[in-house]
């Protein structure tokens, strides 16, 4: 009982990053029609953004210290970040601990900034070409993205720790009568995931906006004969969609220090998760990603990798394939959309 | 000639001439010159042109000709390489029968996977490609590579010991991959004055191994069977309507192009005897996508370019580093030189990768047709700008088809 409850927590921090990027994928292609292979890329920038955060925040002047000496005998040089000297020592410290969390602040405009770019300044000349030349170019865009981020912070991951108060394990089976120890960071992720997207959700279907945005992926020709500028609400949309994938990365970044490639690695799976859980429909993409990402965290059992070596290495695959040719709709794809 | 019409043959003993040359034509430069850097008439590089050539076309058939993008053209290529190794330790290191093997063994794989992936087309198809190839590589780097069943020897990557069997391998010949005793790293240079020319054996293997398969593909363009994939790509369901079921045309284009693979994967092989898992990796797989699409999609000699222009570049722009660059805009005044270096400096070296991105986003939004459909749009331009200037400039009607 513990050990499978174990493997579901596993798998739900995965199955968040993978959710949370699928349904940025699925947002776009079902708002317009785009498949873009640069939302990887975008998850891997917003775990950058955490580790700028980081790094602009520990800037810091050096002081030469009055009464300590180091084992040389010189007056001992002490570097202060400037936040601890603006606001005091501990409150300093304590911004710095948090900065992970505080860089979802940074992230949220910069993503969607990003977004608006990329969608104005190359997707929107893509809609009318073929899915394959819209693969291309956002392919080359991943790449040179990428190229951008390992010029500037080096090929190397980057540790990016999560604040102290958050990084410890914790006793969740304490609550239950198990043993059941758990990084706290981890639920933390699972716990803002799912914030994330009933946010995402909750704007679809309660707002006018949103209300807009579902009629516009239903029909968006007799959206756009209303009288609605409905292009200026898919990229809005777009920018929306960047900005879920960036807070993904951002707070993935404690869990596996950014480096310049992890938004590939996640981006295949991503898709993969986007065609299990149906072209197109939102549900369907969350609902995939956390049943992928727990399939995966109980095909790394022990017992699982015995009975069928490297079944966790391809398991997700297989299931994509099992998916793909019986039931090309994905699990909750609308009938009849992108079946061939 | 050779059931070529005149334009085609034309075209081929351009290519055979090219290749066979080409130890002249990338040598422009004297050994001792500063722009001896801009030569690539070294063995390895010019094996990979080729190399890469084949693998280009063969996914051209695919891609071109019929319109499905796949994603995982890499792992036929890993596999053949695998294979060919495998030939190496055990039998012979005669590359005949480690080539026929790899391909073959490639051409299996691809059956299967074709088969499978055949049935959706459009994304669908590219992410299964995909999820095949990728599942290739996993299973490649990790399982496979276990103590009781070593297939791929994982991360070192495969290659041969001292103590595997190769059985046919007889006493007193070198451990080196060879054509029934040429062995294929041996290099004959010729020195011209200042110039030295490299002819190297494994070099001409390839190029007479990438000329035999141009041939081919040239052959497969003007079939009627290259008419039908044609016709794939341009309306499926038309062809569906008229009765004609277009699913074993495809499998056999991509089976083709998966043997095309697995032959360049032999051939590295029998280059370097040596096989990685990385080789399989999906952006192995994006790599001659680019190289397809930059030379011209569907067109014969498009994938050559690309490939040819992809490799001689990464060459090139890898060995680029700031002193070269001083050394260049040295004529600039001093802050200038500086500021031109800074602007340069990210995409060269090991920036490459930036600059091929870059390039390959400016190819699909501005010159779908690649380096091919940029020659004729040139071309096209000169003429016309002869024309006006000597015709007067009346409204000019286009024939019909």
């Amino acid at each position: 009982m513990d050990a499978i409850l174990l493997q579901i927590l596993n798998g739900l921090d995965k199955g968040s990053a993978y959710a949370l990027i699928a349904l940025g994928l699925t947002l776009i292609f079902g708002t317009l029609g785009v498949v873009n292979f640069a939302h990887g890329a975008l998850f891997m920038i917003g775990a950058f953004c955490a580790v700028t955060l980081q790094r602009f925040l520990s800037l810091s002047y050096q002081t030469v210290s009055e009464t300590e000496k180091d084992f040389l005998g010189n007056p001992l040089k002490v570097e202060t970040p400037y936040v601890e000297s603006w606001f005091g020592p501990e409150i300093g410290a304590s911004i710095i601990d948090w900065s992970t969390p505080l860089a979802i602040l940074l992230a949220i405009p910069i993503m969607m900034l990003v977004g608006l770019i990329m969608e104005r300044g190359l997707i929107k000349h893509f809609y009318k070409r073929e899915h394959a030349d819209q693969i291309l170019v956002t392919f080359g865009l991943a790449i040179v993205l990428q190229e951008i981020v390992k010029y500037y912070f080096g090929a190397n991951p980057i540790q990016t720790p999560a604040p102290d108060a958050l990084s410890g394990v914790a006793n969740l089976g304490a609550w239950f009568g198990l043993e059941l120890a758990y990084p706290v960071w981890r639920i933390v992720y699972f716990c803002f995931a799912a914030l994330v997207i009933f946010g995402v959700f909750a704007f679809l279907q309660f707002t006018t906006f949103g209300m807009v945005v579902r009629a516009g992926m239903a029909d968006r020709e007799t959206v756009g004969l209303l009288g609605i500028n409905i292009d200026r609400r898919f990229t809005i949309m777009f920018a929306i969609a960047a900005a879920v994938a960036g807070l993904a990365g951002v707070m993935y970044a404690p869990i596996n220090p950014p480096n310049y490639h992890m938004g590939m690695d996640f981006l295949v799976l991503s898709f993969v998760v986007v065609v299990v859980g149906g072209m197109g429909s939102l549900p369907g993409a969350v609902l995939a990603g956390f049943m992928l990402g727990i399939l995966e965290s109980f095909a790394s059992t022990t017992w699982a990798t015995t009975t069928i070596p490297g079944i966790n290495q391809i398991i997700i695959y297989l299931v994509a394939i099992i998916v793909l040719l019986t039931r090309p709709r994905g699990l909750m794809g609308r009938k009849g959309v992108m079946e061939e | 000639m050779l059931g070529l019409n005149k334009k085609d043959m034309t075209l081929l003993i351009a290519v055979a001439v090219l290749t066979m040359f080409a130890p002249f034509f990338l040598n422009p430069f004297p050994t001792d010159s500063a722009m001896a850097q801009f030569n690539a008439g070294y063995p390895d590089l010019m094996q990979r042109f080729v190399i890469f050539g084949i693998f280009a076309i063969g996914f051209n058939i695919l891609f071109g000709l019929t319109g499905y993008l796949s994603f995982g053209h890499a792992a036929f290529l890993g596999v053949g390489s695998y294979a060919a190794v495998w030939i190496f330790k055990l039998f012979t290191y005669n590359v005949v029968p480690a080539i026929l093997l790899a391909v073959i063994v490639a051409a299996v794989f691809s059956v299967l996977m074709g088969y499978v992936s055949l049935r959706r087309s459009g994304i669908y198809f590219s992410i299964l490609t995909l999820a095949f190839a990728q599942m290739m590589f996993a299973l490649a780097y990790s399982v496979l590579s276990n103590p009781k069943f070593n297939l791929t020897n994982g991360e070192t990557g495969l290659q041969v010991y001292p103590n595997d069997p190769q059985m046919f391998h007889p006493e007193g010949m070198q451990d080196f991959p060879h054509l029934f005793g040429l062995y294929m790293n041996s290099t004959y240079t010729m020195n011209v004055g200042p110039w030295a020319f490299d002819f190297n054996t494994g070099y001409y293997l390839c190029a007479v191994v990438m000329l035999a398969v141009f041939y081919l593909a040239i052959r497969i363009f003007r079939s009627p069977f290259g008419m039908m994939l044609r016709a794939i790509k341009s309306n499926q369901t038309r062809l569906n309507y008229t009765g004609l079921n277009p699913r074993p045309y495809t499998l056999a284009a991509f089976v083709i192009s998966g043997a095309y693979a697995g032959l360049a994967g032999g051939l590295m092989a029998a280059m370097d005897p040596l096989a990685g898992a990385e080789r399989m990796q999906w952006t192995a797989s994006g790599e001659v996508v680019l190289m397809t699409i930059l030379g011209g999609t569907g067109t014969l000699i498009g994938p050559v370019l690309g490939a040819g222009f992809i490799k001689y570049f990464e060459n090139i722009f890898s060995k680029i580093n700031d002193a070269v660059l001083h050394q260049w805009f040295a004529f600039l005044p001093d802050g200038l030189e500086d500021f031109v270096v800074f602007i340069i400096h990210p995409f060269v070296g090991k920036g490459w990768h930036l600059t091929l991105g870059i390039l390959f986003m400016l190819v699909v939004i501005f010159l779908p047709g690649g380096l091919v459909e940029g020659g004729q749009r040139i071309g096209k331009w000169i003429k016309n700008r002869g024309k006006s200037e000597d015709s007067d400039a009346g409204p000019k009607t286009e024939p019909a088809e």
